[in-house]
Protein backbone atom coordinates (compact mmCIF):
# COMPACT_ATOMS: atom_id res chain seq x y z
CA UNK A 1 0.00 0.00 0.00
CA UNK A 2 2.84 1.95 1.26
CA UNK A 3 4.37 1.08 -2.24
CA UNK A 4 1.31 2.35 -4.25
CA UNK A 5 1.09 5.59 -2.65
CA UNK A 6 4.62 6.31 -3.61
CA UNK A 7 4.38 5.67 -7.08
CA UNK A 8 1.03 7.27 -6.99
CA UNK A 9 3.06 10.45 -5.93
CA UNK A 10 5.97 9.75 -8.99
CA UNK A 11 3.31 9.26 -11.16
CA UNK A 12 1.28 12.59 -10.10
CA UNK A 13 4.34 14.12 -10.25
CA UNK A 14 5.55 13.31 -13.82
CA UNK A 15 1.58 14.56 -15.34
CA UNK A 16 2.21 17.45 -13.62
CA UNK A 17 5.47 18.67 -14.61
CA UNK A 18 4.19 17.66 -18.28
CA UNK A 19 1.35 19.78 -17.80
CA UNK A 20 3.89 22.51 -17.01
CA UNK A 21 5.56 21.79 -19.54
CA UNK A 22 2.13 23.40 -21.93
CA UNK A 23 1.92 26.84 -21.33
CA UNK A 24 -0.70 27.10 -24.40
CA UNK A 25 -2.93 24.10 -22.74
CA UNK A 26 -2.72 26.32 -19.04
CA UNK A 27 -3.62 29.72 -20.63
CA UNK A 28 -6.79 27.66 -22.35
CA UNK A 29 -7.40 25.68 -19.33
CA UNK A 30 -7.64 29.57 -17.20
CA UNK A 31 -8.68 31.43 -19.78
CA UNK A 32 -11.75 28.88 -20.66
CA UNK A 33 -13.66 29.47 -17.54
CA UNK A 34 -12.98 32.93 -17.40
CA UNK A 35 -14.68 33.16 -20.71
CA UNK A 36 -17.32 31.33 -19.48
CA UNK A 37 -18.20 33.40 -16.48
CA UNK A 38 -17.87 36.46 -18.08
CA UNK A 39 -19.37 35.89 -21.05
CA UNK A 40 -22.49 33.64 -19.57
CA UNK A 41 -22.55 36.15 -16.85
CA UNK A 42 -23.67 38.90 -19.19
CA UNK A 43 -25.18 37.12 -21.52
CA UNK A 44 -27.99 35.29 -19.13
CA UNK A 45 -27.52 38.83 -16.53
CA UNK A 46 -31.38 38.75 -16.72
CA UNK A 47 -32.60 35.88 -16.13
CA UNK A 48 -32.79 36.44 -12.61
CA UNK A 49 -35.66 38.89 -13.04
CA UNK A 50 -37.89 35.52 -13.98
CA UNK A 51 -40.52 34.78 -11.35
CA UNK A 52 -39.21 31.98 -9.48
CA UNK A 53 -35.58 31.95 -10.34
CA UNK A 54 -34.58 32.00 -6.58
CA UNK A 55 -31.47 34.32 -6.89
CA UNK A 56 -30.80 38.05 -6.72
CA UNK A 57 -27.62 38.24 -8.35
CA UNK A 58 -26.64 35.87 -11.57
CA UNK A 59 -23.05 35.80 -10.97
CA UNK A 60 -22.98 34.83 -7.82
CA UNK A 61 -25.62 31.99 -9.05
CA UNK A 62 -23.15 31.40 -12.15
CA UNK A 63 -19.98 31.35 -9.96
CA UNK A 64 -20.27 27.95 -8.22
CA UNK A 65 -21.61 26.23 -11.59
CA UNK A 66 -18.26 27.18 -13.38
CA UNK A 67 -16.49 26.07 -10.88
CA UNK A 68 -18.17 22.49 -11.53
CA UNK A 69 -18.46 22.71 -15.30
CA UNK A 70 -14.50 23.15 -15.46
CA UNK A 71 -13.51 20.46 -13.64
CA UNK A 72 -16.00 18.49 -15.44
CA UNK A 73 -14.67 18.96 -18.54
CA UNK A 74 -11.11 18.85 -17.28
CA UNK A 75 -11.70 15.88 -15.97
CA UNK A 76 -13.61 14.11 -19.06
CA UNK A 77 -10.53 14.78 -21.16
CA UNK A 78 -8.34 13.19 -18.47
CA UNK A 79 -8.12 9.92 -20.02
CA UNK A 80 -6.59 11.33 -23.45
CA UNK A 81 -3.41 11.29 -21.95
CA UNK A 82 -3.85 7.83 -21.18
CA UNK A 83 -4.18 6.53 -24.26
CA UNK A 84 -1.31 8.75 -25.65
CA UNK A 85 0.82 6.61 -22.93
CA UNK A 86 -1.30 3.09 -24.25
CA UNK A 87 0.13 3.91 -28.05
CA UNK A 88 3.48 5.01 -27.06
CA UNK A 89 3.97 1.26 -24.83
CA UNK A 90 4.17 3.61 -21.59
CA UNK A 91 1.86 1.76 -19.81
CA UNK A 92 3.17 -1.41 -20.79
CA UNK A 93 6.76 -0.46 -19.46
CA UNK A 94 5.10 0.33 -16.20
CA UNK A 95 3.39 -2.62 -16.31
CA UNK A 96 6.69 -5.19 -16.59
CA UNK A 97 8.11 -3.03 -13.46
CA UNK A 98 6.98 -3.23 -10.27
CA UNK A 99 5.21 0.22 -10.40
CA UNK A 100 1.68 -0.03 -8.33
CA UNK A 101 -0.64 -0.79 -11.05
CA UNK A 102 -3.19 1.56 -9.72
CA UNK A 103 -1.00 4.20 -9.59
CA UNK A 104 -1.22 4.78 -13.36
CA UNK A 105 -4.61 5.70 -12.91
CA UNK A 106 -4.32 7.60 -9.65
CA UNK A 107 -1.66 9.48 -10.46
CA UNK A 108 -3.90 11.33 -13.33
CA UNK A 109 -6.59 11.32 -10.75
CA UNK A 110 -4.63 13.16 -8.01
CA UNK A 111 -2.94 15.53 -10.54
CA UNK A 112 -6.52 16.46 -11.72
CA UNK A 113 -7.79 17.17 -8.32
CA UNK A 114 -5.12 19.29 -8.21
CA UNK A 115 -5.56 21.49 -11.16
CA UNK A 116 -9.35 21.17 -10.35
CA UNK A 117 -8.28 22.87 -6.62
CA UNK A 118 -6.23 25.86 -8.56
CA UNK A 119 -8.93 26.25 -11.29
CA UNK A 120 -11.53 26.66 -8.32
CA UNK A 121 -9.65 29.04 -6.46
CA UNK A 122 -8.74 31.43 -9.89
CA UNK A 123 -12.59 31.41 -10.82
CA UNK A 124 -13.69 32.45 -6.94
CA UNK A 125 -11.27 35.13 -7.01
CA UNK A 126 -11.98 36.07 -10.17
CA UNK A 127 -15.72 35.97 -9.35
CA UNK A 128 -15.08 38.63 -6.61
CA UNK A 129 -13.50 40.69 -8.92
CA UNK A 130 -16.61 40.96 -11.23
CA UNK A 131 -19.13 41.37 -7.92
CA UNK A 132 -19.99 37.88 -6.81
CA UNK A 133 -20.31 37.13 -3.54
CA UNK A 134 -20.00 34.12 -0.83
CA UNK A 135 -21.81 34.23 1.90
CA UNK A 136 -21.25 30.63 2.95
CA UNK A 137 -17.61 31.59 3.58
CA UNK A 138 -14.88 29.88 3.55
CA UNK A 139 -16.50 26.75 4.90
CA UNK A 140 -18.81 27.40 1.45
CA UNK A 141 -15.77 27.95 -0.78
CA UNK A 142 -14.64 24.81 0.62
CA UNK A 143 -17.45 22.38 0.49
CA UNK A 144 -17.62 23.98 -3.09
CA UNK A 145 -14.01 22.88 -4.10
CA UNK A 146 -14.80 19.23 -2.59
CA UNK A 147 -17.92 19.34 -4.42
CA UNK A 148 -15.83 19.92 -7.95
CA UNK A 149 -13.04 17.66 -7.03
CA UNK A 150 -14.53 14.98 -6.22
CA UNK A 151 -16.96 14.67 -9.27
CA UNK A 152 -14.19 15.61 -11.60
CA UNK A 153 -12.45 12.35 -10.12
CA UNK A 154 -15.34 10.47 -11.14
CA UNK A 155 -15.30 11.92 -14.42
CA UNK A 156 -11.36 11.55 -14.47
CA UNK A 157 -12.04 7.78 -13.59
CA UNK A 158 -14.69 6.77 -15.85
CA UNK A 159 -12.83 8.99 -19.13
CA UNK A 160 -9.62 6.38 -18.00
CA UNK A 161 -11.77 3.87 -17.95
CA UNK A 162 -12.91 4.47 -21.52
CA UNK A 163 -9.61 5.03 -22.60
CA UNK A 164 -8.60 1.89 -21.48
CA UNK A 165 -11.39 0.40 -23.11
CA UNK A 166 -11.57 1.98 -26.39
CA UNK A 167 -7.58 2.77 -27.05
CA UNK A 168 -8.39 5.16 -29.69
CA UNK A 169 -8.75 8.93 -29.20
CA UNK A 170 -11.67 9.40 -31.63
CA UNK A 171 -13.96 7.40 -29.89
CA UNK A 172 -12.84 9.89 -26.36
CA UNK A 173 -13.67 12.77 -28.39
CA UNK A 174 -17.05 11.40 -29.75
CA UNK A 175 -17.77 10.01 -26.16
CA UNK A 176 -16.42 13.41 -24.12
CA UNK A 177 -18.32 15.47 -26.69
CA UNK A 178 -21.81 13.46 -26.39
CA UNK A 179 -21.44 13.19 -22.80
CA UNK A 180 -20.44 16.24 -20.77
CA UNK A 181 -22.17 19.27 -22.93
CA UNK A 182 -25.70 17.33 -21.88
CA UNK A 183 -24.57 16.63 -18.20
CA UNK A 184 -24.19 20.71 -17.77
CA UNK A 185 -27.32 21.62 -19.43
CA UNK A 186 -29.07 18.86 -18.17
CA UNK A 187 -27.90 20.63 -14.23
CA UNK A 188 -28.16 23.78 -12.92
CA UNK A 189 -25.12 25.09 -13.84
CA UNK A 190 -26.96 27.59 -16.05
CA UNK A 191 -30.36 27.62 -14.87
CA UNK A 192 -32.26 27.51 -11.62
CA UNK A 193 -33.27 23.81 -11.53
CA UNK A 194 -37.09 25.18 -10.39
CA UNK A 195 -37.57 27.09 -13.81
CA UNK A 196 -36.52 24.01 -15.75
CA UNK A 197 -39.03 21.81 -17.85
CA UNK A 198 -39.90 18.70 -15.36
CA UNK A 199 -38.34 16.00 -17.55
CA UNK A 200 -35.01 17.77 -17.05
CA UNK A 201 -36.10 18.29 -13.49
CA UNK A 202 -36.06 14.43 -12.52
CA UNK A 203 -33.09 13.66 -15.05
CA UNK A 204 -30.91 16.53 -13.21
CA UNK A 205 -32.02 14.59 -9.74
CA UNK A 206 -30.17 11.86 -11.19
CA UNK A 207 -27.57 14.07 -12.36
CA UNK A 208 -23.83 14.00 -10.61
CA UNK A 209 -23.02 17.16 -12.44
CA UNK A 210 -26.42 18.69 -10.29
CA UNK A 211 -25.33 16.87 -7.22
CA UNK A 212 -22.04 18.92 -7.17
CA UNK A 213 -23.80 22.43 -8.10
CA UNK A 214 -26.41 21.78 -5.53
CA UNK A 215 -23.91 20.92 -2.67
CA UNK A 216 -22.02 24.27 -3.69
CA UNK A 217 -24.44 26.64 -4.06
CA UNK A 218 -26.07 25.47 -0.73
CA UNK A 219 -22.65 26.06 0.56
CA UNK A 220 -22.23 29.36 -0.22
CA UNK A 221 -25.99 30.65 0.38
CA UNK A 222 -26.20 32.44 3.21
CA UNK A 223 -27.62 30.14 6.09
CA UNK A 224 -27.74 27.40 3.67
CA UNK A 225 -28.85 24.08 4.03
CA UNK A 226 -25.86 21.94 5.53
CA UNK A 227 -27.69 18.63 5.01
CA UNK A 228 -28.20 19.10 1.50
CA UNK A 229 -24.41 19.87 1.03
CA UNK A 230 -23.55 16.82 3.16
CA UNK A 231 -25.82 14.43 1.17
CA UNK A 232 -24.61 15.69 -1.97
CA UNK A 233 -21.36 15.71 -1.36
CA UNK A 234 -22.46 11.38 0.48
CA UNK A 235 -23.58 10.87 -3.44
CA UNK A 236 -20.43 12.48 -5.07
CA UNK A 237 -18.14 10.00 -3.22
CA UNK A 238 -20.32 7.12 -4.13
CA UNK A 239 -20.18 8.47 -7.55
CA UNK A 240 -16.49 8.44 -6.84
CA UNK A 241 -15.94 5.13 -5.64
CA UNK A 242 -17.95 3.33 -8.23
CA UNK A 243 -16.41 5.00 -10.96
CA UNK A 244 -12.79 4.39 -9.75
CA UNK A 245 -13.92 0.44 -9.21
CA UNK A 246 -15.12 0.80 -12.99
CA UNK A 247 -11.97 2.07 -14.21
CA UNK A 248 -9.82 -0.92 -12.54
CA UNK A 249 -12.12 -3.22 -14.17
CA UNK A 250 -11.21 -1.74 -17.45
CA UNK A 251 -7.94 -1.73 -16.19
CA UNK A 252 -7.80 -5.49 -15.68
CA UNK A 253 -9.92 -5.57 -19.20
CA UNK A 254 -7.05 -3.92 -21.03
CA UNK A 255 -4.26 -6.47 -18.82
CA UNK A 256 -6.35 -9.29 -20.33
CA UNK A 257 -6.20 -8.21 -23.94
CA UNK A 258 -2.60 -7.62 -24.58
CA UNK B 1 24.54 -24.79 -17.86
CA UNK B 2 23.38 -21.79 -16.00
CA UNK B 3 19.74 -20.79 -17.43
CA UNK B 4 18.00 -17.84 -17.29
CA UNK B 5 14.88 -17.93 -19.13
CA UNK B 6 13.12 -21.07 -19.29
CA UNK B 7 10.31 -21.61 -21.20
CA UNK B 8 7.93 -24.87 -22.17
CA UNK B 9 4.75 -24.92 -24.69
CA UNK B 10 3.93 -22.22 -24.46
CA UNK B 11 0.80 -21.26 -25.76
CA UNK B 12 -1.56 -18.27 -26.16
CA UNK B 13 -4.94 -17.57 -27.92
CA UNK B 14 -6.17 -13.63 -28.59
CA UNK B 15 -9.71 -13.03 -28.49
CA UNK B 16 -11.17 -14.07 -31.67
CA UNK B 17 -9.50 -16.89 -31.91
CA UNK B 18 -5.93 -15.69 -32.58
CA UNK B 19 -3.56 -18.46 -31.93
CA UNK B 20 -0.40 -16.38 -31.26
CA UNK B 21 1.17 -18.79 -30.04
CA UNK B 22 1.21 -23.07 -30.33
CA UNK B 23 3.36 -24.25 -27.66
CA UNK B 24 6.81 -22.07 -27.39
CA UNK B 25 9.40 -23.56 -25.94
CA UNK B 26 12.74 -22.10 -25.34
CA UNK B 27 16.07 -21.87 -23.16
CA UNK B 28 18.85 -19.20 -22.85
CA UNK B 29 21.88 -19.63 -21.21
CA UNK B 30 23.21 -17.04 -18.65
CA UNK B 31 24.95 -14.23 -19.70
CA UNK B 32 24.65 -14.91 -23.36
CA UNK B 33 22.09 -12.91 -26.08
CA UNK B 34 19.54 -15.79 -27.46
CA UNK B 35 17.98 -14.73 -30.87
CA UNK B 36 14.43 -14.78 -31.51
CA UNK B 37 13.67 -14.86 -35.18
CA UNK B 38 10.90 -14.64 -37.43
CA UNK B 39 8.51 -12.43 -39.51
CA UNK B 40 5.63 -10.04 -37.82
CA UNK B 41 3.12 -12.29 -36.41
CA UNK B 42 5.23 -14.84 -35.85
CA UNK B 43 5.18 -14.62 -31.82
CA UNK B 44 8.28 -13.20 -30.94
CA UNK B 45 6.52 -10.57 -29.64
CA UNK B 46 3.94 -12.54 -27.53
CA UNK B 47 6.42 -14.75 -26.23
CA UNK B 48 8.29 -11.33 -25.12
CA UNK B 49 5.14 -10.27 -23.58
CA UNK B 50 4.45 -13.74 -21.84
CA UNK B 51 8.26 -14.11 -20.89
CA UNK B 52 8.00 -10.19 -19.02
CA UNK B 53 4.51 -11.01 -17.44
CA UNK B 54 2.89 -8.27 -19.24
CA UNK B 55 0.63 -11.18 -20.71
CA UNK B 56 -0.22 -14.77 -19.54
CA UNK B 57 -0.03 -17.85 -21.03
CA UNK B 58 -3.18 -20.05 -21.60
CA UNK B 59 -0.83 -23.26 -21.15
CA UNK B 60 2.42 -23.79 -20.92
CA UNK B 61 5.06 -22.87 -18.19
CA UNK B 62 8.26 -20.12 -17.96
CA UNK B 63 11.22 -19.43 -15.92
CA UNK B 64 12.65 -15.62 -15.89
CA UNK B 65 15.95 -15.72 -13.80
CA UNK B 66 14.72 -18.73 -11.35
CA UNK B 67 10.97 -17.48 -10.82
CA UNK B 68 7.89 -18.62 -12.48
CA UNK B 69 5.78 -15.84 -14.59
CA UNK B 70 2.68 -16.74 -13.61
CA UNK B 71 3.07 -17.79 -10.00
CA UNK B 72 6.03 -15.20 -9.01
CA UNK B 73 5.37 -12.56 -11.02
CA UNK B 74 6.63 -9.24 -8.85
CA UNK B 75 9.58 -11.64 -8.95
CA UNK B 76 10.40 -11.73 -12.53
CA UNK B 77 9.72 -7.63 -12.45
CA UNK B 78 12.40 -6.91 -10.08
CA UNK B 79 15.28 -9.00 -12.03
CA UNK B 80 13.97 -8.49 -15.44
CA UNK B 81 14.88 -4.99 -17.75
CA UNK B 82 12.49 -4.90 -20.99
CA UNK B 83 13.00 -2.35 -24.44
CA UNK B 84 9.65 -3.47 -25.96
CA UNK B 85 9.18 -2.19 -29.66
CA UNK B 86 7.01 0.79 -28.68
CA UNK B 87 9.72 2.46 -26.93
CA UNK B 88 7.71 3.92 -23.86
CA UNK B 89 9.33 6.64 -23.31
CA UNK B 90 7.82 9.59 -22.13
CA UNK B 91 8.28 12.67 -24.63
CA UNK B 92 7.24 15.28 -22.81
CA UNK B 93 9.85 14.44 -20.07
CA UNK B 94 13.61 15.21 -20.66
CA UNK B 95 16.00 11.60 -20.88
CA UNK B 96 17.17 12.26 -17.47
CA UNK B 97 13.60 12.29 -16.21
CA UNK B 98 12.64 9.31 -18.04
CA UNK B 99 15.57 7.47 -16.11
CA UNK B 100 15.09 8.57 -12.48
CA UNK B 101 11.46 8.01 -12.52
CA UNK B 102 12.35 4.52 -13.98
CA UNK B 103 14.84 4.07 -11.31
CA UNK B 104 12.22 5.33 -9.07
CA UNK B 105 9.64 3.17 -9.57
CA UNK B 106 12.49 -0.23 -9.35
CA UNK B 107 13.31 1.59 -5.33
CA UNK B 108 16.08 3.33 -6.42
CA UNK B 109 17.00 6.54 -4.38
CA UNK B 110 18.86 9.41 -3.40
CA UNK B 111 22.63 9.37 -4.40
CA UNK B 112 22.34 6.12 -5.84
CA UNK B 113 19.84 6.94 -8.34
CA UNK B 114 21.14 9.79 -9.58
CA UNK B 115 24.58 8.57 -10.16
CA UNK B 116 23.32 5.46 -11.77
CA UNK B 117 21.29 7.88 -14.20
CA UNK B 118 24.07 10.12 -14.64
CA UNK B 119 26.43 7.14 -15.45
CA UNK B 120 23.94 5.56 -18.04
CA UNK B 121 23.50 9.24 -20.37
CA UNK B 122 27.71 9.49 -20.14
CA UNK B 123 27.80 6.13 -21.33
CA UNK B 124 25.19 5.93 -23.99
CA UNK B 125 26.54 9.57 -25.22
CA UNK B 126 23.34 11.18 -24.01
CA UNK B 127 24.67 13.56 -21.41
CA UNK B 128 24.93 16.55 -23.80
CA UNK B 129 21.00 15.89 -24.41
CA UNK B 130 19.95 15.06 -20.78
CA UNK B 131 17.98 18.13 -19.93
CA UNK B 132 15.80 18.33 -23.24
CA UNK B 133 12.75 16.74 -24.12
CA UNK B 134 12.49 13.23 -25.14
CA UNK B 135 10.53 14.81 -28.60
CA UNK B 136 13.98 16.69 -29.54
CA UNK B 137 15.75 13.14 -29.90
CA UNK B 138 16.65 11.36 -32.67
CA UNK B 139 15.63 8.16 -33.40
CA UNK B 140 18.78 6.51 -32.60
CA UNK B 141 19.08 8.83 -29.48
CA UNK B 142 15.28 7.52 -28.64
CA UNK B 143 16.67 3.87 -29.25
CA UNK B 144 19.40 4.41 -27.03
CA UNK B 145 17.77 5.80 -24.10
CA UNK B 146 15.60 3.21 -24.46
CA UNK B 147 18.02 0.87 -23.68
CA UNK B 148 19.22 3.07 -20.56
CA UNK B 149 15.93 3.15 -19.51
CA UNK B 150 15.66 -0.73 -19.41
CA UNK B 151 18.92 -1.47 -17.54
CA UNK B 152 18.33 1.48 -15.48
CA UNK B 153 17.59 -0.78 -12.55
CA UNK B 154 20.89 -3.03 -13.38
CA UNK B 155 18.39 -6.48 -13.99
CA UNK B 156 19.88 -9.79 -14.58
CA UNK B 157 17.73 -10.55 -17.52
CA UNK B 158 17.05 -8.16 -20.53
CA UNK B 159 14.47 -8.84 -23.11
CA UNK B 160 15.29 -6.25 -26.27
CA UNK B 161 12.20 -6.36 -28.38
CA UNK B 162 13.65 -6.02 -32.30
CA UNK B 163 16.27 -2.92 -31.15
CA UNK B 164 17.63 -1.65 -34.44
CA UNK B 165 14.21 -1.81 -36.38
CA UNK B 166 13.91 1.48 -37.58
CA UNK B 167 17.60 2.77 -37.03
CA UNK B 168 19.74 3.64 -39.56
CA UNK B 169 23.21 1.83 -40.39
CA UNK B 170 25.22 3.92 -37.99
CA UNK B 171 23.35 3.75 -35.09
CA UNK B 172 22.10 -0.08 -35.70
CA UNK B 173 26.06 -0.96 -35.39
CA UNK B 174 26.09 1.33 -32.13
CA UNK B 175 23.58 -0.70 -30.93
CA UNK B 176 25.24 -4.23 -32.15
CA UNK B 177 28.43 -2.97 -29.70
CA UNK B 178 26.23 -2.18 -27.23
CA UNK B 179 24.07 -5.34 -26.53
CA UNK B 180 27.76 -7.40 -27.16
CA UNK B 181 29.00 -5.41 -24.55
CA UNK B 182 25.93 -6.21 -22.15
CA UNK B 183 25.90 -9.44 -22.53
CA UNK B 184 29.97 -9.62 -22.55
CA UNK B 185 30.90 -7.58 -19.84
CA UNK B 186 28.50 -7.44 -17.63
CA UNK B 187 26.70 -11.20 -17.88
CA UNK B 188 23.13 -9.80 -18.99
CA UNK B 189 21.35 -12.94 -20.10
CA UNK B 190 19.85 -11.13 -22.87
CA UNK B 191 16.75 -12.02 -25.03
CA UNK B 192 16.65 -10.42 -28.60
CA UNK B 193 13.79 -10.56 -30.99
CA UNK B 194 14.69 -9.45 -34.41
CA UNK B 195 13.84 -9.70 -38.24
CA UNK B 196 16.96 -9.44 -39.29
CA UNK B 197 18.90 -13.04 -39.50
CA UNK B 198 22.47 -10.82 -40.13
CA UNK B 199 22.08 -9.60 -36.43
CA UNK B 200 21.12 -12.65 -34.82
CA UNK B 201 23.89 -14.30 -36.94
CA UNK B 202 26.58 -11.79 -35.12
CA UNK B 203 25.20 -11.41 -31.36
CA UNK B 204 23.50 -14.64 -30.53
CA UNK B 205 25.00 -17.24 -28.99
CA UNK B 206 21.62 -19.53 -29.90
CA UNK B 207 18.94 -19.04 -31.79
CA UNK B 208 15.30 -20.38 -32.33
CA UNK B 209 12.96 -19.35 -35.56
CA UNK B 210 9.18 -18.87 -35.06
CA UNK B 211 6.99 -19.44 -37.73
CA UNK B 212 3.56 -19.30 -36.66
CA UNK B 213 3.51 -19.67 -33.31
CA UNK B 214 5.77 -22.51 -33.43
CA UNK B 215 9.68 -22.62 -32.75
CA UNK B 216 10.77 -24.29 -36.47
CA UNK B 217 14.31 -24.87 -35.86
CA UNK B 218 16.57 -24.07 -32.24
CA UNK B 219 20.01 -24.22 -31.89
CA UNK B 220 23.70 -22.43 -32.46
CA UNK B 221 23.93 -20.21 -35.34
CA UNK B 222 27.14 -22.15 -36.63
CA UNK B 223 24.71 -25.63 -36.28
CA UNK B 224 22.23 -24.72 -37.78
CA UNK B 225 24.10 -23.10 -40.88
CA UNK B 226 26.29 -26.17 -40.75
CA UNK B 227 22.97 -28.53 -41.17
CA UNK B 228 22.43 -27.34 -44.68
CA UNK B 229 25.25 -29.15 -46.60
CA UNK B 230 26.37 -27.63 -49.41
CA UNK B 231 25.92 -24.16 -50.82
CA UNK B 232 23.04 -21.30 -52.11
CA UNK B 233 22.69 -20.80 -56.17
CA UNK B 234 20.47 -17.91 -56.41
CA UNK B 235 19.43 -16.92 -59.90
CA UNK B 236 17.85 -13.56 -60.66
CA UNK B 237 15.37 -14.19 -63.58
CA UNK B 238 14.33 -11.43 -66.66
CA UNK B 239 10.96 -12.14 -66.09
CA UNK B 240 8.71 -13.94 -63.74
CA UNK B 241 8.25 -17.62 -64.92
CA UNK B 242 5.28 -19.57 -66.38
CA UNK B 243 4.18 -21.95 -63.41
CA UNK B 244 6.65 -25.06 -63.12
CA UNK B 245 8.28 -23.96 -66.44
CA UNK B 246 11.41 -23.36 -64.36
CA UNK B 247 10.70 -26.41 -62.20
CA UNK B 248 10.55 -28.75 -64.78
CA UNK B 249 13.94 -27.67 -66.43
CA UNK B 250 15.95 -28.24 -63.41
CA UNK B 251 14.39 -30.90 -62.63
CA UNK B 252 16.67 -33.09 -64.74
CA UNK B 253 20.09 -31.08 -63.01
CA UNK B 254 21.89 -33.25 -60.33
CA UNK B 255 22.66 -32.95 -57.34
CA UNK B 256 20.05 -29.65 -57.28
CA UNK B 257 17.98 -29.41 -54.04
CA UNK B 258 15.64 -27.48 -52.00
CA UNK B 259 14.48 -25.34 -55.22
CA UNK B 260 12.38 -22.40 -54.88
CA UNK B 261 10.85 -20.21 -56.64
CA UNK B 262 9.49 -16.52 -55.79
CA UNK B 263 8.42 -13.54 -58.37
CA UNK B 264 11.49 -12.98 -60.10
CA UNK B 265 14.31 -15.24 -57.68
CA UNK B 266 15.17 -18.68 -57.89
CA UNK B 267 17.06 -20.76 -54.85
CA UNK B 268 18.16 -24.08 -54.57
CA UNK B 269 21.17 -25.67 -52.98
CA UNK B 270 24.18 -27.78 -53.95
CA UNK B 271 26.79 -29.62 -53.08
CA UNK B 272 29.35 -27.52 -54.90
CA UNK B 273 27.95 -24.02 -56.26
CA UNK B 274 30.30 -23.78 -59.07
CA UNK B 275 29.84 -27.22 -60.58
CA UNK B 276 26.30 -27.05 -60.68
CA UNK B 277 25.78 -23.38 -62.19
CA UNK B 278 26.84 -24.53 -65.47
CA UNK B 279 24.20 -26.76 -65.97
CA UNK B 280 22.05 -24.88 -63.98
CA UNK B 281 21.85 -21.93 -66.57
CA UNK B 282 21.97 -24.82 -69.48
CA UNK B 283 18.76 -26.27 -68.76
CA UNK B 284 16.92 -22.64 -68.38
CA UNK B 285 18.56 -21.93 -71.51
CA UNK B 286 17.34 -24.48 -73.00
CA UNK B 287 14.03 -23.84 -71.53
CA UNK B 288 14.38 -20.24 -72.82
CA UNK B 289 13.95 -18.84 -69.77
CA UNK B 290 16.19 -16.01 -69.46
CA UNK B 291 18.32 -14.92 -66.62
CA UNK B 292 19.72 -11.63 -65.30
CA UNK B 293 22.14 -12.58 -62.66
CA UNK B 294 23.39 -15.86 -60.68
CA UNK B 295 25.07 -15.75 -57.09
CA UNK B 296 26.66 -18.60 -55.29
CA UNK B 297 26.52 -18.42 -51.54
CA UNK B 298 27.80 -20.02 -48.06
CA UNK B 299 25.03 -20.81 -46.28
CA UNK B 300 23.25 -18.08 -43.93
CA UNK B 301 20.91 -17.65 -41.45
CA UNK B 302 18.29 -17.00 -44.24
CA UNK B 303 18.83 -20.62 -45.85
CA UNK B 304 18.00 -21.91 -42.35
CA UNK B 305 15.12 -19.82 -42.42
CA UNK B 306 13.94 -20.69 -45.43
CA UNK B 307 14.49 -24.64 -44.93
CA UNK B 308 12.84 -24.44 -41.58
CA UNK B 309 9.73 -22.09 -41.96
CA UNK B 310 9.29 -23.23 -45.77
CA UNK B 311 9.60 -19.75 -47.16
CA UNK B 312 11.84 -17.15 -47.96
CA UNK B 313 12.53 -14.48 -45.10
CA UNK B 314 11.49 -10.83 -45.93
CA UNK B 315 11.93 -8.10 -44.23
CA UNK B 316 8.40 -6.58 -45.40
CA UNK B 317 7.08 -10.52 -44.92
CA UNK B 318 5.53 -10.78 -47.78
CA UNK B 319 5.26 -14.95 -47.20
CA UNK B 320 5.74 -16.69 -50.79
CA UNK B 321 4.58 -20.40 -49.62
CA UNK B 322 7.09 -23.02 -51.86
Amino acid sequence: MNNALVDSWFMTVRHFRNLVRQPVWIFISLVQPVVWLLLYGALFRKIVEIPGFGADSYIDFLTPGIVVMTCLFSAGWSGMGLIDDINRGVVDRFLVSPASRGSLISGRLIQGAIVGVVQAVIIILLGLVVGASYPGGIAGLAALTAAAVLLGTAIGALSNGIALLSRREETMIAVSNFVLLPMTFLSSVFMAQALMPQWMQDVAQYNPVNWAVQAGREALAQNGDWSIVLSRLGYLLVFTIVSTWLATRAFRVYQRSI
Amino acid sequence: MDTSIDAAGLVKTYRGGVRALDGVSLVAETGSVFGLLGPNGAGKSTTVKILTTLSRPDAGEARVAGFDVVRQPAKVRLAIGCVAQKSGLDPAATGRENLLLQGRVYGMRGRELKSRGQELLERFGLAAAADRTVRTYSGGMQRKLDVAVGIMHRPQVLFLDEPTTGLDPEARVDMWSEIARLAGDEGLTILMTTHYLEEADRLARRLAIVDQGRVVAEGRPDDLKGELRGDTIVVELEQPPQNGEVLAALARVPDLRDLAVEARTLRARAESGARSVPAVLAALETAGVAVAAVTVARPSLDDVYLRHAGKVFCEDDVEVKR
